[in-house]
């Protein structure tokens, strides 16, 4: 869902949402992918501000123009967004957890074995 | 295009606009800004020529507007209407409203007196005041004008009915593009209708960008003072407050990637200015000299 009191421009949780959409498979391959207008009406929002969320991944090779048709999801792009998620995930989103982590004084080893229970009573 | 070139306005001595340049793109949905009483209602009388100007000049596709009946059927300025049409029906109105704009679309203004469940044979007079806002949004939309200004057009209007005319613009806006322009202190409906805002404040623009990059650019540092003080000194300030130790200010315009290094080695907090407090702040005169207000 849009938020738009978030601190995120709205255009770029436009292209989250497909992104979303794309990782949890409802969007497939030479999908179409939802139109500016229907962003525009859906939301509320200028569909310049769609189109901009929507040209961010035509620019990133996830989603491509066919002319007069939309857009549709590209080849590999959920290959993509996953490569470009982990990249964030490694770079901006762990080390945050990281840094909390020393405030709070929990050791690596202490944080190590807390992600391996977590993740063994999935 | 409009463009507006060192526009001045006064009313007797006291000045309302100052040095007004700008220019108003096709196809795009403006929204102007500003606190009661700063003179947008003056500058959108101005651009539609219905209020004389001081000095400066006015032009659509380069030609000035004044005393030119042809840019006149392209300019549609819905505000309050006049007394003198109160003992007249509303489809005479409606009527009347379609003479006066080459672009005038019937069958649309017939589908919008559905939409709005208005009833046309009663007189303007009798009409509730949300219904009279609603006549003003009708001849607005069907105008179908290459320029459609909306002059705080939501007195009386509950949620719902102000949710209907935001969707039907869009809707309409898809299919008829022209350019829209909005003045509202309902900032939090209509912001992200906008694709660009201006906004006017002591007598002068105080800003014009596009929405959707607004939030790039206005950011919260919070830390202490000294260390701040390096950053924001060749930037516009905009808020300023203190908390306990810590300093808090927003500021306004792009950080170079040095100056986001220096953020982050000397642990300054940075965050983005929500647009509805970005837009309060450039409303108010809160950084100018002192910072004295210290409201939020």
């Amino acid at each position: 869902m849009l938020d738009l009191n978030s601190d995120k421009s709205i255009y770029i949780q436009i292209a989250e949402i497909i992104e979303n959409e794309i990782l949890l498979g409802n969007l497939k391959e030479e999908d179409q992918a939802p139109s500016t207008n229907q962003f525009a009406k859906v939301y509320q929002i200028n569909p310049a501000t769609a189109r901009k969320g929507l040209n961010i991944l035509v620019d990133e090779g996830i989603l491509y123009k066919k002319r007069g048709l939309g857009m549709f999801v590209a080849e590999g792009a959920r290959k993509k967004i996953i490569k470009k998620r982990q990249l964030s995930f490694f770079k901006e989103i762990l080390p945050e957890v990281i840094m909390e982590a020393n405030r709070l004084e929990i050791t690596l080893d202490e944080l190590i074995d807390y992600i391996k229970e977590l993740k063994g009573g999935e | 295009m409009l463009e507006i070139i060192n526009l001045n306005k006064s009313y007797g001595k006291n000045k309302v606009l100052t040095d007004i340049n700008l220019k108003i793109q096709e196809n795009k949905i403006y929204g102007l800004l500003g606190r009661n009483g700063v003179g947008k209602t003056t500058l959108l009388s101005l651009i539609s020529n219905q209020l004389l100007r001081s000095s400066g000049e006015i032009k659509l596709d380069g030609e000035e507007i004044f005393e030119n009946s042809k840019a006149m059927e392209d300019i549609c300025l819905v505000k309050d209407l006049p007394e003198s049409l109160k003992e007249r029906k509303v489809k005479d109105i409606l009527a009347l409203a379609g003479i006066m704009y080459k672009n005038w679309d019937e069958e649309y203004k017939n589908y919008l007196i559905k939409e709005f469940n208005l009833n046309v044979k009663k007189k303007l007079m009798k009409l509730s005041t949300g219904n009279k806002t609603i006549l003003g949004l009708i001849i607005g939309l069907a105008s179908r004008s290459r320029i459609t200004i909306f002059d705080e057009q939501t007195l009386g209007l509950d949620a719902a009915m102000r949710y209907k005319f935001y969707n039907l613009l869009l809707e309409d806006f898809e299919n008829n593009p022209r350019t829209i322009i909005i003045s509202t202190h309902l900032i939090d409906e209509v912001a992200n209708l906008f694709e660009e805002v201006i906004i006017l404040n002591d007598e002068r623009i105080a800003l014009k960008d596009e929405v959707s990059v607004l939030k790039e650019k206005s950011y919260f540092l919070a830390g202490q003072e000294d260390l701040i003080n390096r950053v924001i000194k060749a930037k516009r300030v905009i808020y300023k407050d203190k908390f306990g130790s810590k300093s808090i200010v927003g500021i306004y315009g792009d950080l170079t990637e040095d100056e986001r290094n220096y953020i982050r080695t000397n642990n300054i907090e940075i965050s983005n200015i929500p647009l509805q407090k970005l837009f309060v702040y450039l409303t108010e005169n809160t950084v100018k000299g002192e910072f004295s207000n210290g409201f939020n």
